[in-house]
């Protein structure tokens, strides 16, 4: 199950925070703070998962932003890799080219993506295709 | 007045656009400008406006989601908004509530009514703004209240919702476990579903719960495995192998009938993920089937070549989940392991350097230890200790099982010492004084190796490597009878250079001098008097051997030496030292004038040669390891009666006496970090203070307190002594003063012989020391009522399908497998109820009232 997703930049601010377990709101800053410490680092050569705590974050860097997601130590890494790369690929598929300050303008709507694509610690949509269509009947509404 | 200021508010409000730019121009009063915002945006969300509210709501979320700002307060303004008729208000509103909302809010209550009421609403997308709230913040009232409405939701013809419901179950079940008599079927039914997307959905939930409690579980299997096999989806197929993993882990037929399967996934061409996740499968919980494991294998052979560096990280990964049974995987793959050694990536290199520990055994422990040597020099300094760290741990395994030739042992130790980046100081120096205890025909080697490291003057300046000066300085006086010239070794101790030492250390130093002189004097006394002695004593054996015999020069020199070495420190500060700098001295001078006196009166030679054999007597006694549970095997004499903590004197004295229980602990754990001797004399003091810090008990009559205090070593430990291994590991030793009791060490002594070997492999005494981990129980109390649950909703499931489907062949079978799967299934059965009825669809025939337990066999086989 995946407890948080975090977008990242290189200086360490966060665009983006979306967690599936209870925490507090210190907890939380420093969770920010130590997984940014760690992929920040870390070379491009290096693999892409890197053990936190008790879990596993799996990260990858997409221009300028991490994006970092944290799942247990039994979780299948390379599938997690997959779902990063579907979700920036919807994102950019969404905004059109997407860069950082889309998302930073539109957070609300980011976060919209995400909730389609998660449930619950859990990815419950894996087909660009679906989640495109339920976004754009979505801001239909709006 | 209210309505203007409201029409002035929502003319000027600032959109959550605006903040953001806002917030962005900002160059240095970022807080300033965000309290600014922040008070606007209580003023707002106060209006009774509801567009104004939830744009000031929605600002706020986004401080609160990317600021660190607290919006706890506005959970009840969350609520208002949510009310509005309006999808974009609800949309915000929710999200906010999704974001802020914990156990502890306190309007947590009111929403319940909204979200059921858009739980039952007709517009879909109310109806997923509602699950995806409940999924986050579900309590087990919500749960509870709420059931029904997602029990209806799991029937909806809308895909999404039904998704997003399955999704929400997970929470539900977590929280309130009745939900699953309500819920349980549906979801089931789901897994039958040809929809992908519903179908992810359900595995996903299932692989969770799976991990849990994989035995309830256990009946589903059926269903899971035609799914395994038709499914073409790699995200639904991963989630099915894990899901079998587990079952299989505890259902040993289960894993024979999926290898099949998974070999066929395997080796078509699929994903680099789910090929990942099929070998992960194989080698935790199918390992024991052959084709599968070798086609696993050969697949983590590719992944190991691959330029990926995440391939080969995850290959290396697998291996090592294999390596404990299956060793000829890794030793197949053993040049890609060392070529991983020098990857640059730390995660391959730790994960190589655990494979290439697993691999070890006493025929390539030195060629192996050779090649980590060369890689630690070359390596930084976390990776650097790594390497002396495992090296150290599998060298040590067993009391140093796999050591052959300990020379070699002893002297790699010294050269690790010599590492620049070792930081291991204090477990290098433990196994240093461990293997002089144990191993008698390595002690030569070790006092040279000791005299090499005393005197390197690159370890007196690196802190972490004092422990290794310690041992070696112990190591020098207590065995001073191997060493080539004592003279040496007491040169060593006394260099200048050791002021640089803790007095701790120094202390070690100069205990070690002493025992040098006397062995030196015995020695020379045994030369002088062999002639006359009737005496014949060991040490003239080793006397004889030594290559300079003492003559009167070299014994007053080394007399000498010592004096001027110690002269100097009897007056520092450090008490420690400066005590037994005074004892030695005292000695030296008390034997030196015996000796000058020597060449004119015979007398006083025997006096000297008296007082000298009376030291050496001190020193002769030989310490030797004692285990741990030694005290315990001490039979009690009759008629003493021995309580735990002296719980009665609690009558006795009730009022006076506080519990000290804890000042032997205390002491125990204390004391882990001195070195050997030192604890020894240095017991009492340490006693003194570590339960001056536990609890102090009143003046008044605590003399049963002040006598466990004084001599706390004599009593009985009150916690049981494999704690003190968990917690001291070998260091328990040190405490004992008593020699071991004969019968004990002459048990111990395990001799073996290789006969290939060159030399004998020497004789190491072990003991019967516990072991260090104790396997915890798992704690799945937690579980217990969901698991009941689940049990009761199969059952119920079963007696419906029983008519379903019908096969009468399969029976034959299930009345062998009858009596071992009871055995299985007789832990699962702890409320009484018979776990698993449902299968009773398998066999038409016989008599339901009868005990039915797990038949999933039959099906698969």
């Amino acid at each position: 199950m995946i407890r948080f997703i975090l977008l990242q930049n290189r200086q360490g601010k966060t665009r983006l925070a979306k967690y599936y377990v209870p925490l507090e709101e210190s907890e939380k800053h420093k969770v920010e703070y130590e997984v940014h410490r760690l992929v920040v680092n870390r070379d491009a050569k290096f693999t892409n998962f890197v053990e936190f705590r008790t879990h596993k974050v799996i990260y990858r860097r997409y221009a300028g932003l991490f994006f970092s997601v944290c799942v247990d130590i039994t979780d299948n890494e390379l599938a997690y890799l997959e779902s990063i790369h579907l979700f920036v690929e919807i994102l950019d598929h969404f905004f059109s080219n997407v860069c950082e300050l889309d998302l930073v303008f539109n957070f609300h709507k980011v976060y919209l993506i995400l909730d389609e694509f998660i449930l619950a610690g859990e990815l419950q949509e894996t087909s660009k295709r679906a989640i495109i269509e339920r976004m754009s009947e979505l801001e239909k509404l709006e | 007045m209210a309505s203007s200021n409201s029409l002035m508010d929502s003319l000027f409000q600032r959109s959550l656009e605006d903040l953001i730019k806002g917030i962005r121009l900002q160059l240095h009063g970022e807080s300033s400008f965000i309290s600014k915002s922040l008070d606007e945006i209580r003023r707002e969300i106060k209006s009774t406006d509801l567009s104004t509210k939830s744009i000031a709501l929605q600002k706020l979320s986004y401080l609160a989601a990317l600021h660190g700002v607290d919006m706890s307060w506005a959970a009840f303004h969350a609520v208002e908004v949510v009310s509005s008729s309006r999808f974009e208000d609800k949309r915000i509103g929710y999200h906010a509530i999704a974001q802020s909302f914990n156990d502890q809010t306190p309007v947590l209550l009111l929403i319940t009514n909204q979200l059921r009421k858009d739980l039952n609403s007709s517009n879909e997308y109310e109806v997923s703004l509602a699950l995806e709230c409940l999924s986050r913040i579900g309590t087990d009232d919500l749960a509870r209240d709420l059931t029904s409405e997602v029990f209806t939701l799991l029937g909806s013809s809308k895909a999404f919702v039904k998704k997003k419901a399955i999704g929400v179950v997970l929470r539900v079940f977590d929280k309130y476990p009745d939900a699953v008599k309500v819920c349980f079927k549906r979801l089931v039914e789901n897994l039958e579903s040809s929809d992908p997307h519903i179908l992810s959905a359900v595995v996903g939930v299932f692989c969770e719960l799976t991990t849990k409690d994989p035995r309830s579980y256990l009946p589903l299997a059926p269903e899971f495995y035609k799914i395994l096999v038709d499914s073409r989806n790699n995200w639904v197929l991963i989630k099915v192998l894990k899901v079998f993993a587990k079952l299989a882990s505890i259902e040993p037929r289960l894993a024979k009938k999926v290898a099949d399967p998974i070999c066929e996934h395997m080796r078509r061409n699929v994903g680099k993920s789910l090929l990942f996740e099929c070998i992960r499968t194989v080698v935790s919980s199918l390992s024991d089937q052959e084709t599968a494991l070798k086609l696993a294998v050969a697949r983590i052979r590719d992944f190991l070549v691959d330029d990926d560096p995440n391939l080969r990280y995850l290959g290396l990964h697998a291996l090592s989940i294999v390596a404990p049974k299956h060793l000829w995987a890794v030793l197949e793959n053993r040049e890609a392991i060392v070529k991983a050694l020098s990857d640059e990536d730390p995660n391959v290199k730790l994960e190589a350097l655990h494979l290439l520990m697993a691999m070890v055994n006493e025929d390539n422990v030195s060629e192996i230890s050779r090649i980590l040597m060369n890689y630690a020099l070359k390596s930084d300094l976390l990776f650097c200790n790594e390497v002396i760290a495992s090296v150290l741990l599998a060298c040590s395994r067993n009391s140093y099982e796999i050591i052959v030739d300990f020379d070699w042992y002893v002297s790699l130790l010294g050269e690790m010492a010599r590492i620049p980046h070792c930081q291991r100081g204090q477990e290098i120096g433990h196994q240093l004084i461990d293997i002089g205890m144990r191993v008698k025909d390595a002690r030569r080697e070790l006092v040279r190796i000791s005299r090499a490291l005393l005197i390197d003057p690159a370890l007196l300046g690196n802190q972490f490597l004092h422990p290794i000066l310690s041992a070696a300085a112990w190591a020098s006086g207590e065995y001073v009878e191997f060493s080539k010239t004592s003279y040496d070794i007491a040169e060593a101790l006394l260099q200048p250079r050791t002021s640089l030492l803790p007095p701790s250390i120094r202390a070690i130093y100069i205990h070690s001098t002493f025992k040098v002189l006397v062995f030196s004097l015995k020695a020379y006394f045994s030369a002088q008097d062999s002639t006359s002695s009737p005496l014949v004593e060991e040490s003239t054996n080793y006397v004889s051997s030594l290559v300079n015999a003492f003559t009167y020069e070299s014994i007053s020199s080394l007399v000498d030496m010592i004096e001027l070495g110690l002269c100097s420190l009897s007056g520092t500060l450090d008490v420690e030292v400066q005590e037994r700098a005074k004892n030695v001295l005292g000695f030296t001078g008390m034997i030196k004038h015996k000796i000058i006196e020597k060449v004119t009166s015979p007398e006083s030679v025997i006096e000297a040669s008296r007082a000298v054999a009376f030291m050496e007597d001190v020193f002769s006694e030989e310490l030797g390891p004692v285990s741990s549970t030694a005290q315990e095997k001490v039979p009690l004499p009759d008629g003493l009666e021995l309580n735990e903590n002296l719980e009665d004197l609690q009558e006795i004295c009730g009022e006076f006496l506080k519990p000290v229980v804890d000042s032997n602990s205390n002491s125990f754990s204390s004391s882990e970090k001195i070195s050997f001797s030192v604890a020894k004399l240095r017991i009492s003091d340490q006693l003194e203070a570590s339960s001056s810090s536990s609890s102090h008990p009143p003046e008044s009559a605590s003399l049963l307190a002040e006598h466990r205090k004084r001599h706390g070593l004599y009593y009985l430990s009150s916690q049981k002594s494999d704690d003190h291994d968990d917690s001291n590991g070998n260091n328990n030793n040190t405490l004992n003063e008593y020699p071991p009791a004969n019968e004990i060490l002459a048990d111990s002594f395990n001799p073996k012989k290789k006969m290939n070997q060159s030399k004998p492999r020497p004789v190491v005494v072990k003991l019967d020391e516990g072991d260090d981990i104790k396997m915890k129980p798992d704690g799945s109390s937690n579980h217990e009522p969901l698991s009941r649950a689940i049990q009761t909703a199969l059952m119920g499931k079963g007696k419906e399908k029983e008519r379903e489907k019908d096969n009468p062949e399969r029976s034959l079978d299930s009345g062998t497998k009858e009596q071992s799967l009871r055995k299985d299934k007789k832990t699962k059965k702890k409320n009484g109820e018979k776990s698993s009825k449902h299968r009773s669809r398998r066999r038409s025939d016989k008599d339901a009232s009868a005990a039915k337990p797990v038949d999933i066999v039959d099906f698969l086989l």
